[in-house]
């Protein structure tokens, strides 16, 4: 059995940088043992959107940038034998498989063998009201009647199973992140479903490399409190598991950014809640006992996971449509700024109680009081003699499509009907998902495994 | 020893991390000397006490000795959530850097040694 599994991060989310893959391929072709290259694309609300792009083409519906996440490292992967995990697949893991097929031909490389992970997607196997009931912390599914993506997170096993198939690629659609890492793990290490403490720890390793480089310098820089050299380089994430489930973070050699204590605890938390009790579908992670220990520059040791028992339930994403939001804004500078801003914002108040009463609408001061805090309008009073210029947004969110579009209708009348200088109005309409959690017994979930040449 | 007043900011660093309304927002310090302060004066209560505005119906903090760290968790700050809120962070991205505005006392470095 091997020592060490080296496992990188391709990856942290569907808007990553895609050419951050490439040194991480590198350096792990150098690696002495198994190599996994890991890629986690897929956010919560991406796999709705991905399953709308599916129902206007069944040839679409997995990552977008796939081409780009995956093209550039193809041939260095196989040619060295890294294998490559990814839940770009999306809603359409099979059209992802079909589709680095394609790259493989075109780029004249042999033939992979490509696995497709599927039965997360929990459509036609259970009903909106059935849904309604297992949400959790939430009542946005009561009465929904169409339920746009509804998918379990799936753990490891079906990954480990698709690689003792001897796949060189696995493509899933929803699985949980972190077992993008333990799938391979298991894979090399033939880890019972029952051995708690090596679960976790190989959990715990796919929970630190899931964001790509937010352990490894990215999301950290605060100059000159926190400094990271080489943010325009960043390297990202590699970890270094041996069979007792201990791991090494490092990243490759030549590239930029940082592991360090720091970096690797901010990740370890990240998303956490309970830290005695993070829930994935293979086991109950507790990081409580958890030791990180700087080894070396850009070398970090990190020990002492625990596990509990598998959880009960899966959990599930579930999106219903959530109609439109609305931004709308608009600019005031100069001399007494704040006071016209404030002006602008008492108009559009003013009309729209008028014209949609029914309608919430918030408005922010961008610069001044946005992201902390709100309703811009009231707030501004305190700091009028101090603005060089303010911009105003107003946002509402709501089915009633017209009413949000009043609402921008009016924003841009200030142009002429509205206070002195009003300038750069821009407009946008997003059609959004509301998000659902919901607990899903394990009798639902039936993960397949198919090898993309077997499928008819 | 005369304690000195800096921010969280000056002595620990800060991510934000959400699920639906939650958000989670992890706490470490960069000297684990700092520690004890920040246990003593970084409650739960006075987090809440900072995040007012956006009405957390319940704030628990998780201690994490061995990495100097805490997890805090706050339960309805983030306007329905990433796919809800009208603001612009529907994430709370930036609200770690609101907790670190939270000032508190710490010993003062470089004094007797007597």
């Amino acid at each position: 059995m091997a020592a060490t599994v080296f496992i990188g991060a391709g990856a942290g989310f569907a808007g990553d940088r895609t050419d951050a893959a490439g040194p991480v391929a590198e350096a792990l072709a150098a690696c002495p043992g198994p190599r996994f290259l890991m890629f986690e694309t897929l956010a919560e609300r991406t796999l709705a959107l991905s399953q709308l792009d599916r129902q206007r083409d069944p040839d679409r519906g997995f990552n977008p940038a796939l081409d780009r996440f995956v093209g550039p490292v193809l041939a260095c992967c196989l040619r060295e034998k890294i294998r490559i995990v990814g839940n770009f697949g999306a809603a359409n893991p099979a059209a992802a498989a079909a589709r680095i097929r394609g790259m493989a031909r075109e780029q004249g490389l042999p033939e992979p063998t490509i696995a497709i992970v599927e039965g997360d997607d929990l459509t036609g196997l259970i009903s909106a009201d059935e849904l309604a009931t297992r949400e959790t912390n939430g009542s946005i599914l009561r009465g929904a009647t169409k339920i746009i993506a509804a998918n379990l997170y799936l753990g490891a096993e079906p990954i480990a199973r698709a690689l003792d198939q001897g796949a060189d690629i696995v493509v899933t659609g929803r699985v949980a992140d972190s077992a993008l890492a333990l799938g391979p793990l298991i894979h090399v290490f033939g880890w019972k479903y029952d051995d708690w403490d090596r679960l976790a720890a190989g959990t715990l390793a796919g929970h630190l490399l899931e964001c790509g480089s937010q352990i490894t310098g990215g999301y950290f820089a605060d100059p000159p409190f926190k400094n990271v050299p080489g943010m325009a380089d960043l390297g990202y994430p590699i970890a270094e598991i041996d069979a007792d489930g201990g791991m090494v973070i490092t990243k490759p050699a030549g590239t930029g950014g940082c592991v360090d204590r720091l970096t690797v605890i901010e990740q370890l938390l990240y998303e956490i809640h309970d830290p005695s009790a993070y829930l994935a579908p293979d086991v109950v992670l507790d990081v409580t006992g958890v030791m990180v220990e700087q080894l070396t520059s850009d070398r970090v040791r990190v020990t002492g996971a625990r596990g509990k028992p598998a959880p009960e339930t899966l959990k599930a994403t579930v999106c219903v449509d959530g109609g439109v939001l609305g931004e709308a804004e608009i600019s005031y500078a100069g001399p007494n700024a704040a006071a016209r801003a404030r002006l602008a914002a008492e108009i559009i108040s003013a009309r729209m109680s008028r014209r949609a009463p029914g309608l919430v609408f918030r408005i922010d001061a961008i610069g001044v009081v946005s992201v902390l805090g709100e309703n811009g309008g009231t707030l501004l009073r305190p700091w009028d003699s101090h603005l060089p210029d303010v911009r105003l947004r107003f946002a509402a969110q709501s089915a009633m499509v017209a009413d949000v579009e009043l609402l921008l209708d009016e924003v841009e009348a200030l142009y002429c009907a509205g206070p002195a200088g009003g300038s750069g109005v821009r407009r946008r309409l997003t059609p959004r998902l509301a998000s659902a959690s919901c607990l899903i017994e394990r009798k639902f979930a039936a993960p397949r495994v198919t090898l993309l040449g077997d499928r008819a | 020893m005369t304690p000195a007043t800096v921010t969280l900011h000056d002595i620990a660093n800060a991510r934000s991390g959400d699920k639906g309304n939650r958000l989670n927002i992890a706490l470490v310090c960069r000297d684990p000397a700092h520690y004890p302060a920040v246990a003593e004066q970084i409650t739960a209560e006075r987090v809440a006490e900072a995040f007012a505005a956006r009405k957390p119906s319940r704030v628990v903090r998780y201690d994490l000795p061995k990495l100097s760290a805490f997890n805090f968790v706050l339960d309805d700050v983030l306007e329905g959530g990433v796919n809800a809120s009208l603001g612009l962070d529907g994430h709370g991205k930036s609200l770690s850097f609101l907790l670190l505005e939270i000032p508190l006392q710490i010993p003062k470095q470089g004094g007797s040694k007597s």
